[in-house]
This record gives structure tokens, C-alpha cells and sequence, in this order.
């Protein structure tokens, strides 16, 4: 086999594995979607049914029993909630630490980043009684507040990455014309950082959107999320797949739409900055 | 315009010091030039001037004030930087605008001030461009730009010609003279081309590993190099260096002085003449000839393996491992002690 062919065979095995991956992550959604156009009856059958007579039947009942707007509502309030606080707060301080590191900034990032190994139900018992007792139980500001936290050390991580290929010339110069940090900050950083900055709020928005853990634990039903309401269709009584499989579809629906429009930042948001 | 004063300047990052107490008197109106090989802490020395690095002691002083502890953009200073360091998401108008909006300058005068830049450097019909669009030495014009529109009593150029092809670098250090003619302001650059540093500069300011080796006019420094290094560094090709027993049989009656065994000898290639071999003070074996048109570049090399080279104004008829006689002008000889490389007057 000549070196030309030998490279041709890789790229198809390559190929053809990627297909095969991709086919494994959406096999899964696809069954989601087909069973929720399902009787619960169908649903079950064995062997499972590819082709039967649609029916729309689990969305009205959903809609019915739960009202999908308000939880659609809580979804998009905490998640760009969220994401706009922890970019307030996750913006100067990426600023500071990309462009006046100190001797610590790095270990700083990875302690920060470290608190993501943290298994969530480790915090769990506190932060549920803080929340009882301060009164902000099953509300949207503590979704926000917890989502914003979680997501701050990624993000930070992110935004600390594109700043860092800011020339520091510009800011120098910036310096010599006299501009205050906060207008470094809107005028020269933002401008510049705009694509990863916009990435980065997007990643935290699908972030925050999936989310389930915190919304199950600290919600029931003023506050709670298109997960919250996805977990609640899990009942004592068995599982009732074509149901559960409707709400599905509606709590991804959204994101899935959303994440398809934004696909280019998204991805650029994901490479952490390295490739332009 | 102003003068800048600098006493026992020091840099020192942690526990090393890159910057061993520098004095150096600027004045006004002066163009003076840093120039040392790479990592001699000539950018070093001009970030301390504009703001931009910390001092670790000593002072600064531009005008009568210590400037010290003032912010960038107060010292009353411009800075054109090496890679131009525009705002790439503005305009042409809008980089040059920046500083002085950011000054809440009021909006006829800068745009008289910027106009009126834009005029000087040529750049009018590019205002509304955004610096992507512009090539390095439109780019660079900007950057020239950006500093005038503020007016500042100092400039300071980072090695702003690095970037430029040849033909354009030649181009723009005759705007950079003009400009300096023209208004007549303080300006201080930095470069490791001694070309550049000859012809621009009133003064000039030779630098090594953070120490000034020696200040003066450039032709003080090209006839009369405080040291080695300086002798070396300033002049193209580079000055030539002779040890004792490189010399000629004859060169005890032909040279202005004896050659003691710890000192060195300077001839700068430019000044050797061919001679009789009677009459000689070096004697090298032809090993190769540059013709350059104007003039050609002879590499020796002497009895004992020391290379150096001649500029001749016509190359030789001698062919190669020929052996060929040189003295010079008494007044050309430069002596040196090799141990402190320090001139012997």
C-alpha cells in the first residue's frame, strides 16, 4: 500500500468513527423525541416500535398538569441571570488577573478551578438550610446566585485565556493615553474580547439551562426549572416513558434551538481561545 | 519641551537587577538615542521614562518635576511602540482621538489636533479606515500620529522602524528627522541598528547589560569609543582588533605606539590602506572579497588566524591566500587594555 492510500484509509476509518460517535450521542435524543410522540402502551412495546401513528396527546397533558410557560420562564430567568452575574463579576477580575498577574494568579485559577471537583452534594446540606432559613428557598435570585457561583471558575478560566491574547502593547498605549480601568475595561478589553466574551456567556447559558441538581434540591415551585419539572415526572407510581420523554423534548428543545443559532461562538467558546 | 534628568536609576526584578544605576542628563529639544545589543535594557530604560515599568530606586525627572510616582499619562510623554499597538476595533481618527477624549478634551480641538497630525504624517485620506486595512507603514504613521496629537514634551520611540521592510525603514527615519526639525521637541528612541542610531541622533546613548557604556555625539563615539564594546558596536562593518603577535615584523616603526601584550589594537576597516609590506602594521592572507558596486568588503586573515576585514573603494588584484599589507593614519589608530577593554587615551 502506497503512503497516499495508507493516509486515504485513515482518513475514512477516522471518518467513519466520528460518525459512528456521533450516531452513539444522538441515537439517544432521537428515541427521546420518537417515544414522546408515543402512547404510554407504545412506548413500552416489545420489540420497540420505529413506525406507529403519532399522537400529541403527552404535550396537551403536560400542558395540562403542569404549565410548561412558567417553567420555560424560570429556565431563561435564571440562566441569563445567572450568566450576567457571573460575568459582572467574572469580567474585571479575568481583566486583573490576565493583565497584572501576580506571583499566586495561576495557582489562584487552579484552586478556583479546583472547587469544580467538589461533588455538589457535598455542599448540599448547608447551602439547602442557608437558603431555608434566609428565606430564599424556591426562589429565582438563589437559583441565580448558586448558578452564577458554580459557573464562575469556568468562565473565569475562559475569559482569562482570550484576554491574555490581547496584545499588552495596546493596553500600554491605552495607558500612556490616560484611560481609568473602567474604561480599559469598556473601551479597549470588551471591544477586543468581544467574540470570546459573547462564547463564553453562551456556554454559561446552556451550563446554567441544564442545571438540575441545585434546581431539584432548592426549588418546588415558584422558582423551579424546566429540569426541576422534567425530574418531578418521575414518580412514585413507575415511570411513564412516552410522558417523560415529551417533557424532555421540551426542557432540550429550547437550548438545542438555541445552542443550533449560536453553534460558531459556541464552539470557539469551547477551544478555551486557542484557535482564532 | 522639557528635559529629562536621571540619577542612579535601578530596575531589579525580585533579586536580579537589570538596571545598575543609570545617570544620563536629556535635554531640551535633544534627540537622543538608545542603542545596545539585544537584552541591555534600552527598552527597559525608556519603559521606566514613559510609566510603563516600576523604578526600584533612583529618580526621574522630566522638566523640573520627579516623575516617579505620576501616572503614564501625566509625565507629559508619547510613546510609538515597536509593533505600533494601534486599537484595532477604532478608526485611524478614532486611535488618534482616543487620548485626548479620554483628557475630555473638547471635540473641535481634537479634531483640529488630529487634522492637523493627519496633515503632517500624510494620512489624511485614511481617517476613516480601520488600521486592519492599512499597511505596516501607514500603520506606523498612525502610531506617529497618535503621539503627536497630544502634544507631549518628550516622545519616546520603541525600535519603531523593526517592522518595516528595508526600503520603507530608510523612508520613515527620514519623517522621524524631519519630524524632529520640525517640532522641535525632546524625543527619545531606541534601537539595536547603529545606522539608525547615527543618523538620527544628537546623542547617543550606548547600553550593556543595564549600564551606559558611553554617552556623546555620534561621531565623538565613532572616533573616539570610550571601550572595546563601543568601539565595536558603533560602525558597520564592525571595528577590527589586533593583538600583538598579530602584527607585522614591521609594525613597531609603522604604528603610532607599541603594543603591549595586555592591550588590544583598533583599526576600523574603513581606514586600512594597502602599503608597502615594509610599511606595514597588519599583514593578512586574502580569503575572500565582497563586492558591494560602491565598494568592496576584503576578509583577511592574519599569520596567526586573528580574521578581520578591509573596505576598499576597489576590490584587489591580489587573488586569494595572497598575503597584503596595511597601515593607517596614526590619527585612526584606537589602543585598548584588554583586561577592562578601557580606551588608553
Amino acid at each position: 500500500m502506497t503512503d497516499k492510500q495508507l493516509s486515504a484509509l485513515k482518513n475514512r476509518v477516522a471518518v467513519t468513527a466520528a460518525w459512528i460517535i456521533a450516531l452513539v450521542y444522538f441515537f439517544p435524543l432521537f428515541w427521546m423525541v420518537l417515544t414522546s410522540f408515543k402512547t404510554e402502551a407504545q412506548a413500552i412495546a416489545l420489540p420497540p416500535l420505529v413506525f406507529f401513528e403519532p399522537t400529541l396527546d403527552n404535550y396537551f397533558l403536560i400542558q395540562e398538569r403542569s404549565g410548561y410557560a412558567a417553567y420555560a420562564w424560570n429556565s431563561v430567568v435564571v440562566s441569563v441571570g445567572g450568566t450576567a452575574l457571573s460575568m459582572l463579576i467574572a469580567i474585571p477580575s479575568a481583566y486583573a488577573m490576565a493583565f497584572n498577574p501576580g506571583r499566586w494568579t495561576k495557582d489562584i485559577l487552579m484552586w478556583m478551578l479546583s472547587t469544580k471537583m467538589l461533588p455538589a452534594v457535598g455542599v448540599l446540606m448547608p447551602i439547602y438550610i442557608i437558603s431555608l432559613r434566609s428565606g430564599f428557598y424556591d426562589t429565582k435570585i438563589l437559583l441565580v446566585i448558586i448558578y452564577a457561583l458554580i459557573n464562575l471558575p469556568i468562565i473565569m478560566l475562559i475569559l482569562f485565556n482570550y484576554f491574555r491574547e490581547i496584545p499588552k502593547e495596546i493596553l500600554e498605549a491605552s495607558r500612556m493615553d490616560g484611560t481609568s480601568t473602567y474604561n480599559e475595561i469598556t473601551q479597549i478589553v470588551m471591544p477586543l474580547a468581544w467574540g470570546g466574551i459573547a462564547s463564553t456567556a453562551l456556554l454559561s447559558i446552556v451550563l446554567c439551562w441544564n442545571e438540575a441538581f441545585w434546581s431539584i434540591v432548592l426549588t418546588t415551585t415558584d422558582a423551579a426549572t424546566l429540569t426541576a419539572l422534567v425530574a418531578s415526572y418521575s414518580n412514585p407510581e413507575g415511570l411513564f416513558w412516552a410522558k417523560v420523554s415529551a417533557v424532555s423534548t421540551l426542557a432540550c428543545a429550547p437550548i438545542v434551538v438555541f445552542g443550533w443559532l449560536c453553534q460558531k461562538q459556541l464552539v470557539q467558546g469551547l477551544t478555551f481561545g486557542a484557535v482564532k | 519641551m522639557a528635559s529629562v534628568t536621571i540619577r542612579n536609576l535601578v530596575k531589579s526584578y525580585g533579586n536580579v537587577q537589570v538596571m545598575h544605576g543609570v545617570d544620563l542628563d536629556i535635554e531640551d529639544g535633544e534627540f537622543v538615542v538608545f542603542v545596545g545589543p539585544s537584552g541591555c535594557g534600552k527598552s527597559t530604560l525608556l519603559r521606566m521614562i514613559a510609566g510603563l515599568e516600576d523604578i526600584s530606586s533612583g529618580t526621574v525627572a522630566i522638566g523640573d518635576g520627579v516623575v516617579n510616582d505620576v501616572a503614564p499619562s501625566k509625565r507629559g510623554v508619547a510613546m510609538v511602540f515597536q509593533t505600533y499597538a494601534l486599537y484595532p476595533h477604532m478608526t485611524v481618527y478614532k486611535n488618534m482621538a482616543f487620548g485626548l477624549k479620554q483628557a475630555k478634551t473638547p471635540e473641535e480641538e481634537i479634531d483640529r489636533r488630529v487634522r492637523s497630525a493627519a496633515e503632517v504624517l500624510q494620512i489624511n485620506d485614511y481617517l476613516d479606515r480601520s488600521p486592519r486595512n492599512l499597511s505596516g507603514g501607514q500603520r506606523q504613521r498612525v502610531a506617529i500620529g497618535r503621539a503627536i496629537v497630544r502634544d507631549p514634551e518628550v516622545f519616546l520611540f520603541d525600535e519603531p522602524l523593526s517592522n518595516l521592510d528595508a526600503a520603507l525603514r530608510v523612508q520613515t527615519r527620514l519623517e522621524i528627522a524631519r519630524l524632529h526639525q520640525r517640532l522641535d521637541a525632546t524625543m527619545i528612541y531606541v534601537t539595536h541598528d547603529q545606522v539608525e542610531a547615527m543618523t538620527l541622533a544628537d546623542k547617543i546613548v550606548v547600553l550593556r547589560a543595564g549600564r551606559v557604556e558611553q554617552v556623546g555625539s555620534p561621531i565623538d563615539l565613532y572616533e573616539r569609543p570610550a571601550n572595546a564594546f563601543v568601539a565595536q558596536f558603533i560602525g558597520s562593518p564592525k571595528m577590527n582588533f589586533f593583538e600583538s603577535n598579530d602584527l607585522a615584523p614591521s609594525a613597531a616603526s609603522n604604528a603610532p605606539r607599541q603594543l603591549s601584550a595586555g592591550d588590544v589594537m583598533g583599526l576600523r576597516p574603513e581606514h586600512m590602506e594597502v602599503c608597502a609590506a615594509d610599511q606595514a602594521v597588519v599583514q593578512g592572507n586574502l580569503e575572500l572579497v565582497e563586492q558591494l558596486g560602491e565598494y568592496a568588503l576584503v576578509h583577511l586573515k592574519s599569520e596567526k588566524g586573528t580574521e578581520f576585514i578591509v573596505k576598499m573603494d576597489k576590490p584587489p588584484t591580489a587573488s586569494k591566500g595572497d598575503l597584503i599589507s596595511f597601515n593607517a593614519d596614526h590619527s585612526l589608530y584606537h589602543y585598548f587594555d584588554k583586561e577592562t577593554e578601557q580606551r588608553h587615551t
